[in-house]
């Protein structure tokens, strides 16, 4: 038999497909992977300790800076926990604002998600035709908020900014724009080749390894379980909306690209929707006391961010700052797989698999 | 240990107008939860399966939409996630949230199960003492556990017994203290 020789390979921490500060140390026999530790924490910034020493408003900040493609979810997820607490009432203008908002940063992070998961793979163009298009997105964001990425635009009890004039006419119009793009991209990409068969039956997960590691968001849905928070457990107003929830086949890459695309298509439906309902007056911040003390208690609220299930967790003591507060990141949970995704993979593989478990390491890190 | 619930509520109803009678209005007592029944039932099964001695409080948190909560003994802890995931009835085959809680005095490790199949969900509270502070890992049980235990031994100090590789994740391996423990003191007390 032929002697090999196990070699140690460093991947990271600066390395463009590890989408930040990502370190992967792998074992390899050969071209096949034996062994994968990644080191994380390059970003940690403590925000958990922190937010012990700030009140609930000067949280919100700090959660803009942990999924950095999606700060809206991130702050809906606080603000959401600390309303359910305080037992707040949120006006119905706020409200449709929030879920306009949360489904349009999900389809620019999706966006980000395809263009630099394709990009990953060798495939050039697709990465500017899916900025261009997020570009508008965050055009939009700059509009109503000031800002392009770390928006901190929730407040308890409301949003900060009302829609400027003819920013909900802006915003129904980008989803009349990106309806029917959704076919350029599938003409772009769905049939390309050289995707196809770096993607097709590379990376399964099964629906029982999904759920042993409590995998969330696509990488839960591409192996069969109908899980959506937004339906399972409804929150804000998406008890209002019709959309469905895509499910994979296979739970393979392949599969994961379909359902991300399929969840833009969704959320371009709620968005319509919402425009639809939005009402024409009202105000967009309730009845909240000048200085909020979350009343005594522990809580935990789950929503579904573009990379899954975020979670808040407020253990409170009566004060005006939370005694404990835990947010349970989705890339933190998706990422714990990739160790047993990738064993017995080619290391070509490596890049394929890792980007599209779609993390962000603002958020593994937190 | 059977009606924990009415014996918490009741003397704290009582005492509360006389500590601070001008803001407190009056207390109602509370309509029984929707989910005390569930609860009764985990109790009972959990008893039934792993011990009288396992389940040492439970209550319902109503702040968090009627969850039901249990504290396990730390000894049983095992057992009864085990039980917990493995059992018909329960089948809590998700592991939703997992945290470290200090409490000052003690520590906690609050787990959020969920069951795919029958969508209930409950919290499970195991407590350790500040002083080599242990808990079981159930890192075999929801592979999901493995990184978020290893999270709570880097910031917390917890140890989770048999874990199969307890080291630091987010801190680097020579960082001094556990920063999310309440008496911990940063380097720079300016920041």
């Amino acid at each position: 038999m032929l002697r090999t020789e196990e070699m140690l390979l460093n991947v990271g921490p600066q390395h463009p497909s590890t989408h930040g500060v990502l370190r992967l140390v792998v074992k390899i026999d050969g071209e096949r992977i034996v062994e994968v530790e990644p080191v994380i924490g390059y970003l940690h910034r403590g925000t958990e300790k922190l937010a012990e020493d700030l009140n609930y408003t000067q949280i919100i900040p700090y959660t803009d800076r942990m999924d950095y493609l999606s700060a809206m979810t991130n702050n809906y997820a606080l603000v959401h926990a600390v309303e359910k607490m305080m037992g707040l009432e949120i006006p119905e203008r706020a409200d449709y604002l929030r879920v306009i908002v949360m489904e349009l940063n999900r389809i620019a992070s999706h966006l980000v998600w395809m263009g630099t998961y394709l990009l990953d793979i060798g495939a050039m163009s697709p990465f500017l035709y899916a900025f261009r298009d997020r570009e508008q997105i965050l055009s939009l964001f700059n509009e109503l908020c000031g800002a392009r990425l770390t928006y901190n635009y929730m407040r308890v009890g409301g949003v900060k900014w009302d829609a400027p004039p003819g920013w909900i006419e802006k915003a129904d119009a980008f989803v009349d724009y990106l309806l029917p793009q959704m076919d350029e991209y599938h003409g772009l990409i769905t049939g390309n080749e050289i995707f196809v068969r770096r993607t097709k039956g590379i990376g399964i997960v099964s629906q029982e390894l999904a759920i042993q590691y409590a995998l969330s968001g696509a990488n839960l849905r591409v192996s069969g379980s109908d899980w959506d928070l937004r339906k399972k457990e409804p929150y804000s107003l998406y008890d209002r909306f019709q959309f469905d929830v895509p499910v994979g086949k296979n739970g393979d890459l392949y599969d994961k690209y379909l359902c991300r695309m399929q969840e833009i298509v969704e959320s371009l439906k709620i968005v319509k929707q919402a425009i639809d309902q939005f009402p024409e007056k009202g105000t967009i911040m309730g009845k909240v006391p000048r200085v909020l003390r979350v009343p005594e208690g522990e809580i935990y609220t789950g929503i579904e961010s573009p990379r899954g299930e975020l979670g808040c967790h407020i253990v409170s003591k009566g004060k005006d700052k939370p005694w404990r507060l835990k947010f349970r990141r989705p890339s933190f949970y998706n990422l714990q797989i990739l160790p047993t995704l990738l064993v017995g993979e080619s290391i070509s593989n490596l890049v394929a698999i890792l980007g599209g478990i779609d993390i962000v390491l603002g958020e593994v890190d937190c | 240990m059977k009606s924990e619930d009415e014996k918490k509520e009741a003397p704290r109803a009582k005492a509360r107008p006389s500590k601070r009678p001008v803001t407190k209005k009056e207390e109602v007592p509370l309509e029984p939860s929707p989910k005390q029944p569930v609860l009764d039932q985990y109790v009972t099964l959990i008893k039934g399966a792993v011990g009288e001695q396992a389940v040492s409080e439970s209550h319902i948190n109503r702040e968090a939409g009627h969850l039901p909560t249990i504290v396990i003994r730390k000894e049983d802890w095992l057992a009864t996630a085990r039980y917990l995931k493995r059992s018909d009835e329960l089948s809590f085959d998700y592991l939703q949230s997992l945290a470290g809680v200090d409490y000052a005095s003690y520590f906690e490790v609050v787990y959020v199960l969920l069951s795919m199949s029958t969508l209930q969900k409950v919290m499970i509270k195991v407590k350790a003492e500040r002083e080599e502070a242990s808990v079981p890992s159930v890192s075999d049980v929801w592979a999901a556990a493995n990184w978020n235990e290893r999270e709570i031994f880097d910031l917390f100090g917890i140890e989770f017994t048999d874990h199969p590789h307890l080291k630091r994740i987010l801190l680097p391996d020579n960082w001094v203290g556990y920063p999310l423990r309440k008496d911990y003191e940063p380097l720079d007390k300016e920041v």
